[in-house]
C-alpha cells in the first residue's frame, strides 16, 4: 500500500512550441503540506490545472488516490477535492451564503454546513451580502470556504493568501493547521515564500516547466550550500577585536552598525567561527545564527541556471 | 464517456434561471412581448386605414413579422456569452473543478436560459393571448397556442446558435459580434439572398430545391409553420409558389426546428469537450 496520494509521471503540457510543463515526475504523500514555488510562468498553475483534470496533459499520467485524472471515476474523486484558484472569480449577484449553497449542490455537500463554514472564515456577518459588495480579502475567504465544502481530503490552493490582511493570513494558516491535523493533504503555491517556509513539509521549485529542486526546505538549503547569516551584538570596546577575528577567518562584514554586525558565514565554517567568537569573551553580548531564507534558496537556484 | 448526472444539469440550470428572474430580464422581455403583441394586433392594419381587433389569421401573420425580428435577437443576446463570459471572468475553472462534466455545464446553461426564454415567451405572448382570445373567441386559442409554441421553438433555435457562439468565440466582444452577424444573416439577409437568387436565375432555378434552402433558416421555418395554415395569408406571402404543400406538415416543420436546436448545441458540446 503506497502512501502517495498524488502520482505524476512524465507529464508534459505543450502549447505549440512552448513547453509549459516539461517532463514532471512528482509524488505527493497523503497528509502532506506540499508547496509549489517558482517564478511567474514556471508552470505551477498549469500543473495545478492538470492535477485537477481541468487541462489534459499532452503526455504522461497523473493519478490521485490511484485514480487517473479523467473519466467518470474521477468525478467521485473530485467530490473529495477542494480547489481555490489563483484568479478567483465568484458570482457577484449571489450572496456569500448563496454562493456556498450553489457549490455545495454541485459538490454533493451538505448545505447545512455552509453557515458554519462562513463562520470559520470570518464571514458570518456578511453571509447575506451580495458578493459584489465584498472586498478582495472577503472574496478570498469565501473562495477558501468554498474549497472546504464537503470536508475534502485534498486541497489545491493557488496563491491562497492573495488579498488577505496579516490577520487573515494568520487565520488562514490556523485553519490549515487544523485541517492537517485531520489528515487533509494540502498542495499550495505562493509567491510569499517567507509565509510558507515554516509551514510546508516539502516543496518543489519549478522553473521553465520543470522541477528544479524537490525536498524539505532544509534539504533545499543544503542543496544550495548557501551561507548562514550571523548577527553579532558587541560592546564598543570589542569592535576592533571582532573585526580582527573576522578578518583572520576571511569573513567580510555585510553590515555594521553601532553595537552590531551582520556577516555571511559558510555553513561548513559555522563551528570554527562560533568558537573564534566565543573566545572574544564578554565583549560580545549576543549572537544570532540565521538559516538562509526560502527566498535566498529560490534566488540561489535561479542564479544556478543564469548563464 | 461519462454518465450524465441530471441533478448537476439542474443545479446549473436553476442558477441561470434564477439569475434571469432576479435581474428582471424575464419580466422585461415578457412585458416587451405583451406590449408589442397587443399593439401589433390592434394597430397592425393601420396602413390599410383601419384599426382594431381583426381575425386570428391576420393577427398571427402580423405577429409573425414581429417575432421573426425580435425573438432571435433576444435569444442571441441572452445566450451569446453563456460560456465565454465564464471563461473570460475565470469562473469556469472553478466550476469545472466540481464533479460536473463540460457537457453537463453546457446543457445546464442552455436549459436554464431556455427556461427563462420560455417563461418570457409563453408569459408575454400568453398574456396578450388571453386578451386576444377574449376579443376573437375561443376558436382563436388553438391557432394562437400553436403560434406561441412555435415562437418558443424559434427562440430555442437561436439560443442554441448563441450557446454555440459562446463556446467557439475567444472573448465576449467577438461573441457579441458573431451573434449580431448571425441575426443580420438569418433575419435580414438570407431571404434577400434567396430572392436575389430567384431573380438572377430568371426563373431557371429548380424550385424543388427552394424549400430545402428555406429549411436552412429557422426563421423561415417559423414563418412557413405559422403562415401556411392560413389560406389568405399564404397567398399574400406568395409561399404557395415556392413551398410545396406536402412539405408544409407542421410535424415535419416542427422537427426541422428541433434539428436546429440540437445541431448547434451538438457542435457546441463537441467543441467545448
Amino acid at each position: 500500500m503506497t502512501d502517495q496520494l498524488i502520482e505524476i509521471r512524465g507529464v508534459h503540457k505543450r502549447y505549440g512550441a512552448v513547453n509549459a510543463v516539461d517532463g514532471v515526475d512528482l509524488d505527493i504523500r497523503a497528509g502532506e503540506l506540499f508547496g509549489l514555488i517558482g517564478h511567474n510562468g514556471a508552470g505551477k498553475t498549469t500543473l495545478f490545472k492538470m492535477m485537477l483534470g481541468l487541462l489534459p496533459a499532452t503526455s504522461g499520467d497523473i493519478h490521485i488516490g490511484g485514480q487517473a485524472v479523467r473519466g467518470e471515476a474521477f468525478r467521485q474523486v473530485r467530490r473529495s477535492i477542494g480547489y481555490l484558484p489563483e484568479s478567483l472569480a465568484l458570482y457577484d449577484n449571489l450572496t456569500g451564503l448563496e454562493t456556498l449553497h450553489f457549490f455545495a449542490r454541485l459538490k454533493g455537500a451538505d448545505r447545512a454546513t455552509c453557515p458554519a463554514l462562513l463562520d470559520q472564515v470570518g464571514l458570518a456577518d456578511a453571509a447575506q451580502q451580495r458578493v459584489r459588495n465584498y472586498s478582495k480579502g472577503m472574496r478570498q475567504r469565501l473562495g477558501f470556504a468554498q474549497a472546504l465544502l464537503g470536508s475534502p481530503r485534498l486541497l489545491f490552493l493557488d496563491e491562497p493568501t492573495n488579498g488577505l490582511d496579516p490577520q487573515g493570513i494568520l487565520e488562514f494558516y490556523r485553519i490549515l493547521a487544523d485541517l492537517r491535523q485531520g489528515g487533509v493533504t494540502v498542495v499550495l503555491t505562493s509567491h510569499i515564500l517567507a509565509e510558507i517556509q515554516q509551514r510546508v513539509d516539502r516543496l518543489a521549485l519549478m522553473r521553465n516547466g520543470r522541477i528544479q529542486a524537490l525536498g524539505t526546505v532544509q534539504a533545499l538549503r543544503e542543496g544550495q550550500d548557501l551561507p548562514l547569516t550571523l548577527r553579532v551584538s558587541f560592546r564598543p570596546e570589542g569592535e576592533a577585536a571582532l573585526r580582527q577575528t573576522l578578518a583572520a577567518l576571511g569573513i567580510e562584514t555585510l553590515k555594521a552598525e553601532a553595537g552590531s554586525a551582520r556577516f555571511a558565514c559558510p555553513r561548513q565554517s559555522k563551528m570554527a567561527v562560533l568558537t573564534a567568537l566565543a573566545r572574544l569573551g564578554p565583549v560580545l553580548t549576543d549572537i544570532d545564527v540565521h538559516e538562509p531564507s526560502l527566498e535566498d534558496v529560490f534566488l540561489g537556484y535561479a542564479e544556478e541556471l543564469t548563464p | 464517456m461519462s454518465a450524465i448526472e441530471f441533478s448537476q444539469i439542474a443545479v446549473i440550470a436553476g442558477k441561470e434561471f434564477r439569475d434571469r428572474l432576479r435581474n428582471r430580464w424575464v419580466l422585461a422581455v415578457a412585458c416587451v412581448f405583451t406590449i408589442f403583441a397587443l399593439v401589433i394586433a390592434y394597430f397592425g392594419a393601420a396602413q390599410q386605414g383601419a384599426v382594431g381587433w381583426r381575425n386570428i389569421d391576420v393577427t398571427i401573420a402580423s405577429l409573425v413579422s414581429l417575432v421573426i425580428y425580435l425573438v432571435p435577437l433576444i435569444a442571441l443576446i441572452l445566450g451569446y456569452d453563456a460560456i465565454v463570459a465564464e471563461r473570460e471572468r475565470g469562473s469556469l475553472d472553478l466550476l469545472l473543478s466540481m464533479p460536473i462534466t463540460r457537457f453537463e455545464v453546457l446543457l445546464g446553461k442552455f436549459t436554464g436560459l431556455a427556461g427563462a426564454l420560455g417563461v418570457a415567451t409563453v408569459g408575454g405572448f400568453g398574456l396578450a393571448g388571453l386578451l386576444l382570445v377574449y376579443q376573437l373567441g375561443n376558436a382563436a386559442l388553438y391557432h394562437y397556442a400553436g403560434f406561441v409554441l412555435s415562437a418558443f421553438l424559434l427562440s430555442l433555435c437561436f439560443l442554441s446558435l448563441a450557446v454555440m457562439v459562446s463556446v467557439l468565440a475567444e472573448d465576449r466582444m467577438r461573441a457579441s459580434g458573431i451573434a449580431i452577424a448571425l441575426w443580420f444573416f438569418y433575419v435580414l439577409v438570407y431571404d434577400l439572398l434567396l430572392l436575389g437568387l430567384l431573380v438572377v436565375s430568371e426563373g431557371q432555378l429548380n424550385l424543388n430545391f427552394f424549400p430545402v434552402l428555406l429549411m436552412l433558416n429557422p426563421a423561415d421555418i417559423f414563418r412557413i409553420l405559422n403562415i401556411f395554415g392560413f389560406e389568405d395569408v399564404r397567398r399574400i406571402y406568395g409561399l404557395a409558389t415556392v413551398f410545396p404543400e406536402t412539405l408544409a406538415n407542421p410535424w415535419l416543420l416542427g422537427s426541422a426546428m428541433v434539428f436546429w436546436i440540437i445541431a448547434p448545441l451538438g457542435v457546441a458540446a463537441w467543441r467545448f469537450k
